[in-house]
């Protein structure tokens, strides 16, 4: 191993009072890309804000020392420090789209970053080559547009840029991928690996994201409130995580092979860092943890080779340590009743675009373009694709929560879209929905009770109030949280939490379909096991269907029976999810698939490189929407869009180029 | 007997209002809160002080009594309000014209038959100056005084605190001493030395008042020889019913059309917008000129209809708050309608309608709600706005009715005090101290408000 490009020892943070990081040691070597894993609220951010000296107000640094280089960084003075930031130490961070100045060009932008900390070399020269660096094609144009006519993707690229203006020897990126796409995530952190390897510089990636882990970094180390739990080589980490945590956060992660079966949830959740700890932190949710666990911290104890874990029972060489994470398997829900719930013919949601004083109508936003779908009772089916292909518009549209423009939503043979708002009610007993984001899905303003028992008033189904509050009781319970929640206020709660109230809610009218839209994406590994759990646990219980919306394949593998693949408004592929995920065919889903980074690092497969971004909705690509980003696109791919076609074992696809077979 | 004035019931019904949005909020957690943070404030604390003083005069001016026969003096057989009987000293102590404040003689030299029968030319005594005190000895009696009212305004205070203390200790079940040890101490969340310390300022001044206004005239005369701090006590409340009766009355039109203007949207949304729109393009001053001439007209060719001067001077007070908030309900509305194009949006209103939830129902339930923080804020903030108003309506003389007391009539009145020669300055200025104090606590008080509420501002101070 060179010599470590940074030493961290025994970094303490504290941000108003309460110790965000606590005593973290680290060592990146140069040319290393090493990972700092962690659920949100772990004190991973705070410790690379400490390391840029950039604390929010109130934040500290306590104890410790930081050397980059082997120059001490705490003890520069800030003007120092300044020239430090953004030179030798590059930092890129999760939004790129809050981090560049929107009225500024973007070449001007990077020249600025590149003349502070080079100026021997030409700053507009300078711009053009970073950019063509990062891989924008045709820099010397993108140097004068302004950040909004690029994507987020390319956004993060002219992000990156920056960073590297400064040639930097160390680049710390802060969860660069979480706020893109998966195909766009390939491609940057295919970017940032090709530009590691070039440059030789070291990279500290933090992250939440397992798969993103295992296909970049080398080593990695894994915090929980504010300490390092663990910390090994990548490869032996997946083989073998040493640590409890990490064995449960590994377990946690849905699949295909654990379809039917229970995640290993970690019950509770993380601690809030202003809580008083003795003792080992992982105690209160350790399923393993002893007496000794809860009174005296676990000392660092060596497992391999450059691995080390902090906790009691490798105190004895990692004896009694081995226990297996408890997977229960509940009752497989594999082939339920098949009787047609609900089903969708050319559904269409257009929105028109508005122009001029008069408001007229200039053009539409292909939504959703005719769609066919499929859903049986007791089902799940996931609608998959990245961000802005319609897949939320699709499910609202469902709902008739937006009302389509055109085609045919059949729930039980009636025709929803067909009906007027009153002939609706009674059907909205029957479908209900879920949203992504926990803390927006709730008025703050209202008691839980209150929230939960919304559909039971608004649809006439308690008499009295007496009979409400019971409905509400057992509806709370039935998802897990214990009644006397009733008479809290959402806040009070954390988000796994409100999801599953936001579960009851739906469950209240009884429905017989639930869409749920992206809820699990908002929230940690360990949390996302809960309440997907609790998702399959409802299905059998209750035999309701879903219709998952998600761009999680993992999540799919592990909890839907069909899949239908959107890309741009229209289904591209739609099938059994064994099938598909096993075999795609369209050269869309594909490059999807080949897309999602896996957690086992064993497993590195080809992946198929899409170039460019999703196409805007409003202005679709002629031919087949894929054709300009598509590996195998011929002239025909751009004249005519392909129909949907039956294959004979059942697939549905959407290509020219799929054999009928 | 009692006599309820419109604006009496009103602005009553303003403060019971006030009251029940308290006790509402009291229970309510994320009401509490913002509240919270407002109480926590010194300025807001202080003043609130202020305020709570100028209401008490506004409020005691807001019970009206038919003067009884035994009434001595003109005022028999008037309307007075209760403000009016506890200032009966400073309202019947009248002088022929203008007197300096604190002076002894008037203002002005006039000739007066001697002693010996002579005409002479010399500064009259004054009526109601203080018997047996001549020039010199004024100093040392203003002072004796004052001492004394110094001594009411602490013993005042004393009551204050001890009641402040008993209640509060009833409330944490307290020892009575130490809580008001801590009162006075500090060291709760609440800065309570900073309420009493202002509480101590305001009784000490009221104090000083009370012990000079039977014998001097503090602020002064008017023209027709009117006391001048009578006048600006008067003003409050005239100050007062425009800065909160206005507001109530554009409110209800405000927070139906902003509302449903977000939430229709379509059609009823350009309808609303289209109004509003008009409306606020055409200038303000234009409106209320033409609808309070109309009134005036109205008023004169029907003098019947109007059983006295109080009352018609009482309608044209509210008509002019009626107009004042018709110009005046667009911004609030226009801020509601942007909020509730998020606020429709936003994942639980889109559960509601999942749901089925009547439209009626989830803007009382969901929309209303979250957007009474921006009400709230636009209350306190016009407030000032409209006190300021009124004077400079009035000062145009479209304002108030000229026989009703208020600071832009004073103001309107001083325009030619300044000119004479020597100046007459103190209207002027009675009316400026007056306003300037109710209008700075008004302002300090609506920015700690607007921070507590204002999602945006909410993380940022702390
Ligand atoms: S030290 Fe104890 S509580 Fe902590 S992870 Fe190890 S076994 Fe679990
Ligand atoms: S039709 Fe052509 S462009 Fe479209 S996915 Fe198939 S091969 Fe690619």
């Amino acid at each position: 191993m060179t010599a470590p490009a940074l030493v961290v020892r025994d970094l303490s943070v504290s941000v108003g009072g309460s110790r965000v990081v606590d005593g973290v040691d680290l060592e990146v070597a140069a040319g290393e890309t090493f990972a700092l894993l962690g659920e949100s609220g772990c004190g991973k951010s705070m410790t690379a804000l400490a390391l840029m000296r950039l604390l929010p107000p109130g934040g500290r640094v306590r104890s410790g020392s930081v050397r980059l280089d082997g120059e001490e960084l705490l003890d520069l003075p800030e003007y120092a420090m300044r020239g430090v930031r953004g030179g030798r130490l590059g930092m890129i961070f999760q939004e790129p789209q809050t981090s560049l100045n929107p009225v500024l060009r973007v070449g001007d932008q990077i020249a600025e970053a590149a003349r502070l900390h080079d100026p021997a070399a030409d700053p507009r020269r300078r711009a053009v080559e970073l950019l063509a660096a990062v891989g924008i094609p045709d820099p010397e144009r993108r140097v004068r547009e302004f950040p909004h006519q690029l994507s987020g993707g390319m956004k993060q690229r002219v992000m990156i840029a920056m960073a590297l203006a400064g040639r930097p020897r160390l680049l710390i990126a802060d969860e660069p991928t979480t706020a893109l796409d998966v195909t766009i995530q390939a491609q940057v952190l295919d970017l940032l690996a090709d530009l590691r390897r070039e440059t030789g510089m070291a990279m500290m990636l933090i992250t939440h994201d397992l798969g993103v882990v295992a296909e970049s970094a080398g080593r990695l180390a894994i915090m929980y409130a504010g300490q390092i739990l663990e910390s090994a080589p990548v490869g032996a980490f997946f083989a073998a995580p040493a640590h409890p945590y990490g064995r449960m956060l590994l377990a946690a992660l849905p699949t295909g092979e654990r379809r039917g079966g229970h995640l290993a949830a970690i019950e509770g959740r993380v601690p809030s860092p202003d809580e008083a700890l003795q003792g080992c932190r992982f105690a209160p949710r350790c399923p393993q943890a002893e007496a000794r666990c809860h009174r005296q911290p676990p000392d660092w104890h060596p497992v391999g080779p450059g691995h080390r874990v902090r906790c009691h029972l490798w105190a004895q060489g990692g004896h009694g340590a081995h226990v297996d994470v408890p997977v229960a398997k509940g009752p497989g829900a594999e082939e339920g009743a098949a009787a047609p719930l609900l089903e969708t013919q050319g559904l269409q949601v257009h929105f028109p675009i508005r122009k001029g004083l008069l408001k007229r109508v200039v053009g539409r936003v292909r939504a959703v373009d005719g769609i066919d779908l499929h859903l049986d009772a007791g089902r799940t089916l996931a609608l998959v694709g990245e961000s802005g292909c319609g897949k939320t518009t699709c499910g609202k549209a469902l709902l008739q929560l937006i009302r389509p423009t055109g085609g045919r939503v059949l729930y039980r043979g009636r025709d929803l879209a067909a009906l007027s708002g009153r002939a609706l009610r009674p059907f909205r007993r029957e479908l209900q929905i879920v949203f992504q984001d926990p803390f927006a899905a709730m008025n703050p303003r209202m008691l839980v009770g209150d929230i939960v028992a919304e559909g039971l008033v608004a649809q006439g189904l308690a008499k009295d109030r007496a009979e409400r509050r019971a409905r509400v009781a057992e509806l709370l319970e039935r998802v897990g949280i214990a009644p006397e929640a009733a008479a809290r206020y959402p806040h009070e709660f954390s988000g796994g939490q409100r999801q599953r109230i936001c579960i009851a809610r739906a469950l209240a009218v009884e429905p017989r379909l639930i869409v749920c839209d992206e809820p699990t994406s908002a929230l940690d590994v360990s949390v996302q096991a809960q309440i997907l759990n609790l998702l399959h646990d409802l299905q059998t219980g209750l035999g309701l269907a879903y219709l998952f919306i998600t761009h999680d394949i993992s999540v799919v593998a592990y909890l839907a029976h069909e899949v239908a693949v959107m890309y741009l408004g229209r289904i591209v592929e739609r099938g059994r999810v064994e099938a598909v995920l096993a075999a795609p065919l369209h050269p869309y889903t594909r490059a999807l698939l080949s897309a999602v980074p896996e957690p086992d690092p064993a497993s590195r497969r080809q992946r198929i490189h899409l170039e460019g971004d999703m196409p805007s909705p409003a202005d679709p690509p002629g031919g087949c929407h894929f054709h300009p980003r598509c590996p195998e696109a011929d002239a025909r791919c751009a004249r005519e869009y392909p129909p949907l076609r039956t294959l004979s074992s059942g697939r549905v696809v959407a290509c020219h180029h799929v054999p009928d077979g | 007997m009692m006599v309820v004035l419109w604006t009496d019931a009103l602005l009553w019904l303003v403060f019971a209002l006030g009251l029940g949005y308290g006790l509402y909020a009291a229970r309510r957690p994320h009401l509490r809160a913002p509240w919270r943070r407002v109480v926590r404030s010194r300025t807001a604390l202080a003043a609130a002080v202020v305020l709570a003083a100028y209401a008490v005069v506004g409020l005691l001016d807001s019970i009206h009594l038919r003067a009884g026969p035994r009434d001595q003096g003109p005022y028999a057989g008037e309307v007075v309000s209760l403000l009016d009987r506890l200032l009966t000293p400073l309202r019947v102590h009248q002088e022929k014209t203008y007197a300096a404040p604190f002076a002894l003689h008037l203002y002005a030299r006039e000739t007066v038959q001697g002693p010996d029968g002579r005409p002479l030319r010399t500064w009259p005594r004054l009526r109601w100056a203080p018997e047996g005190v001549d020039e010199a000895h004024k100093a040392g009696h203003i002072l004796r005084l004052a001492l004394k009212g110094v001594l009411w305004g602490l013993m005042a205070w004393l009551a204050f605190w001890g009641l402040l203390a008993a209640a509060l200790a009833r409330v944490r079940r307290a020892t009575f001493g130490g809580t008001a040890r801590r009162l006075v101490r500090g060291g709760d969340p609440v800065p309570w030395p900073t309420l009493l310390g202002t509480a101590a300022l305001v009784l000490v001044v009221a104090g000083v008042l009370a012990a000079w206004a039977p014998h001097y005239h503090v602020l002064g005369t008017d023209k027709v020889g009117e006391d001048v701090l009578y006048q600006a006590l008067k003003s409050v409340r005239t100050g007062i019913v425009i800065g909160t009766l206005t507001t109530l009355v554009m409110l209800p039109a405000a927070i139906l059309l902003g509302i449903a203007a977000g939430y229709f949207r379509g059609w009823v949304d350009d309808v609303i917008q289209y109004v509003y729109t008009t409306l606020s393009s055409i200038p303000g001053v234009l409106l209320i000129a033409a609808a309070v001439l109309m009134l005036q007209i109205y008023m004169s060719n029907h003098p019947g209809e109007f059983d006295s001067l109080v009352r018609r001077a009482d309608l044209r007070l509210l008509f002019l708050c009626l107009i004042l908030g018709i110009t005046s309900w667009t911004t609030l509305c226009r801020l509601l309608r942007g909020e509730t194009l998020k606020l429709r949006d936003q994942d639980y209103v889109q559960a509601a309608h999942a749901f089925g939830v009547a439209h009626f129902t989830i803007i009382a339930r969901h929309i209303l709600p979250n957007v009474l923080h921006i009400v709230l804020i636009t209350l306190v903030l016009d407030f000032s706005g409209l006190v300021l108003a009124e004077a400079v309506l009035s000062y145009v003389n479209i304002g108030v009715d000229p026989t009703m007391n208020s600071w832009g009539n004073m103001i309107n009145g001083a325009r030619l005090e300044l000119a004479r020669e020597p100046m007459v300055w103190w209207s002027l200025a009675a009316a400026f101290l007056f306003m300037f104090g109710l209008v700075l606590a008004a302002n300090l008080l609506s920015d700690v408000v607007q921070a507590a509420f204002d999602p945006r501002t909410r993380g940022a101070r702390r």
